[in-house]
């Protein structure tokens, strides 16, 4: 395997890298924010929305420069945030359906133009349909140049309004009243994350872009509860995807924007899985571990009860039938065992069950627990 | 900065109107607030409670009308206003702390682009302190209870240092703890000459906690002093007869409000 060593001396390799980190930095660092606003499919409403503006833009201007398609693509997907703000406004149509009518209609559009590009007889149409699902191997240093001081804008833009993103973000009610302009920076952040769309276009492609929007956000929440350490996570997160999506689509020629996607779901199904405290495993785990210690805790306060009523004797052995027709045999059964094995309970030779002395204080300790008003309440 | 205008209205909203298609949520609306009251708005579900404070707020545009603040329009005195919302009204599993969430309050006070500082956290922990929550500035805000979110929200109010307070339901939905730490917290407003207004459901506790009170259902049926305007004959206009029996000043027996 010498990708790596490739990575260093292979010129294509490098150029390949280097864009791919660059799109996938600013896609999750802005992505993040949109995971949070619940704009997830806003962003796939936009990237599909950016496609006629690709087409169009080269229409006009007969020029392939990465930096004329990238205006192009980001004013039609703006234009499309635009229509879908003004339809649920305007009418009484919901964002759900506006959202999907604008995805298709400017998809739609996109590829009537597309299509007619490629059937006139101009030089240089080529590669544009390349959009579509993205190709990372054509990409040049100019390319790489282009994307990284676009994507810069959106990353700076996130920098210096920090503490009104956050607040727009949690609570844009509140911010108002602080007398922030909450619509100007509503639609500020949503042209911020359209130049982290464009930005991503050529190397993953319209249809998939959204992805890198959102999957690199998602995994990212997942492992912390700060929103400094969430937007550098989902940076981090979505270079790494894109990194090692074009290199692996590079070396095994498969689509660029299939590929990369493949690895930011990758990394979404791990962080669904295994992150701590909110991770599937972690709570299923955590859920198993509570259900157990509660089952200890009802035996003991049950054997605790059969004690109180002989209070001559307490650790005289019990006929455990009652226990097991109202737990239930098996819990039961672990329990005793567990609670003898921790010297909290004994069995005796009839096959009696009692409370050790030690197990009594402790079933006394939890009883006065449980009283004490919880804290949390 | 304490205000000694004694005269003007700390709050005064004037025939405020607004409507949601064509149905009418707000008609005419009075809202005459002096200073240093505890007011409550009651009044039925769909009566337009949150709806007038929100148009007071400037968070909704009415068809008609105006609010006043000291005497000066909303716009002009923003920073002597704070906001409690519902609690419900945001996602509480936001990723950041309870302290973070308090220091928002300061942001006002920020302008654009500057950050919170150290001055601005340790305002913002004294205010935690105030609402008994010192010991959670570091909590992930999802991990909190109810009722310690609303004192949260309470808090990054405090922090505002404003001279008028407006809740929306402070009181919902909260332990008891919670619900004495917000009655003394409004108390310590009062003593300070703050005045405070909010939308409150428990007709059982409005004259234990508030000395002033609106009845509003669309239009506003009664305002004034608890003691004289907090009177069965008020209730059943506002709550179209279906209030049995509310301790009004003269009756003690029945507490039961049918919402």
């Amino acid at each position: 395997m010498d990708v790596l060593s490739d990575l260093f001396l292979d010129y294509t390799l490098r150029t390949v890298a280097l864009g791919s980190a660059a799109l996938g930095i600013v896609s999750g660092a802005l992505g993040a924010f949109a995971v949070l606003r619940r704009q997830a499919l806003l962003g796939d409403a936009m990237s599909h929305a950016a496609l006629p503006g690709v087409a169009l833009a080269f229409l006009i201007t007969g020029s392939r420069a990465p930096l004329v398609l990238m205006i192009g693509a980001a004013l039609t997907g703006w234009l499309a945030a635009v229509a879908i703000v003004y339809i649920v406004r305007a009418s009484r149509t919901n964002t759900d359906t506006a959202m999907a009518l604008m995805l298709s209609v400017f998809f739609g559009a996109g590829l009537v133009v597309l299509t007619f590009i490629q059937r006139q007889p101009a030089a240089g149409k080529a590669g544009l349909d390349k959009f579509l699902f993205g190709q990372a191997a054509a990409m040049l240093e100019s390319d790489v140049i282009t994307m990284a001081s676009v994507g810069a804008v959106g990353l700076l833009g996130v920098l210096v309004l920090w503490k009104e993103f956050k607040l727009l973000s949690f609570d844009p009610d509140f911010a108002a009243t602080l007398g922030m302009p909450t619509r100007r920076l509503d639609m500020l952040l949503t042209s911020l994350l359209v130049i982290a769309i464009v930005v991503g276009l050529k190397t993953v492609g319209v249809v998939l872009m959204s992805a890198m929007v959102v999957a690199p956000g998602a995994a990212a929440r997942q492992w912390t509860n700060r929103l400094g350490v969430m937007v550098t996570l989902s940076a981090l997160f979505g270079a790494a995807a894109g990194v090692l999506g074009a290199l692996l689509s590079t070396t095994a020629q498969t689509s660029t924007g299939p590929t990369i996607v493949l690895v930011a779901t990758g990394l979404v199904v791990v962080s669904l899985l295994f992150a701590p405290t909110r991770g599937l495993v972690w709570t299923r785990m955590h859920a198993w571990r509570s259900q157990r210690i509660l089952a200890l805790e009802a035996v003991m306060s049950d054997l605790a009860a059969l004690a109180a009523q002989h209070s001559s004797d307490a650790t005289r052995p019990h006929d455990v039938a009652a226990l097991h027709a109202v737990r239930g045999r098996a819990l039961v059964d672990r329990a005793l065992s567990e609670l003898a094995a921790d010297g909290l309970a004994q069995r005796h030779d009839g096959g009696g069950w009692s409370l050790t002395p030690r197990g009594l204080a402790e079933a006394d300790r939890l009883a006065r627990l449980r009283r004490a008003p919880s804290d949390f309440l | 900065m304490r205000l000694r205008t004694s005269n003007v209205l700390a709050v005064q909203a004037t025939d405020l109107t607004l409507a949601y298609q064509q149905r009418p949520v707000l008609w005419d609306v009075d809202l005459d607030v002096p200073q240093g009251v505890l007011m409550a708005i009651v009044g039925p579900n769909g009566a337009g409670k949150t709806t007038l404070l929100r148009t007071v707020l400037g968070l909704l545009r009415p068809a008609a009308g105006e609010v006043r603040v000291f005497g000066r329009p909303y716009a002009e005195q923003r920073r002597l206003v704070a906001y409690v919302p519902q609690r419900g009204s945001v996602d509480w599993d936001f990723p950041t702390t309870a302290l973070d969430i308090v220091t928002m309050g300061t942001y006002s006070g920020l302008g654009w682009v500057r950050r919170p500082g150290a001055s601005e956290r340790s305002r913002a922990t004294a205010a935690l302190a105030q609402v008994g929550m010192q010991a959670y500035a570091d909590r992930q805000i999802s991990q909190l209870s109810g009722g310690q979110q609303q004192r949260v929200f309470l808090a990054r109010a405090l922090v505002q240092d404003a001279q008028v307070y407006l809740m929306d339901e402070p009181f919902q939905g909260v332990d008891a703890t919670t619900e004495r730490a917000i009655v003394n917290l409004l108390r310590a407003l009062r003593a300070d000459g703050k005045t405070v207004v909010a939308v409150h459901h428990d007709l059982q506790t409005v004259a234990e906690y508030f000395d002033q009170v609106t009845l509003l259902n669309v239009r506003r049926i009664a305002a004034g002093p608890v003691g004289k305007v907090f009177t069965d004959e008020n209730l059943r206009l506002t709550y179209g007869g279906r209030v049995a029996g509310i301790g009004g000043p003269t009756n003690g027996t029945e507490h039961e409000a049918h919402l």
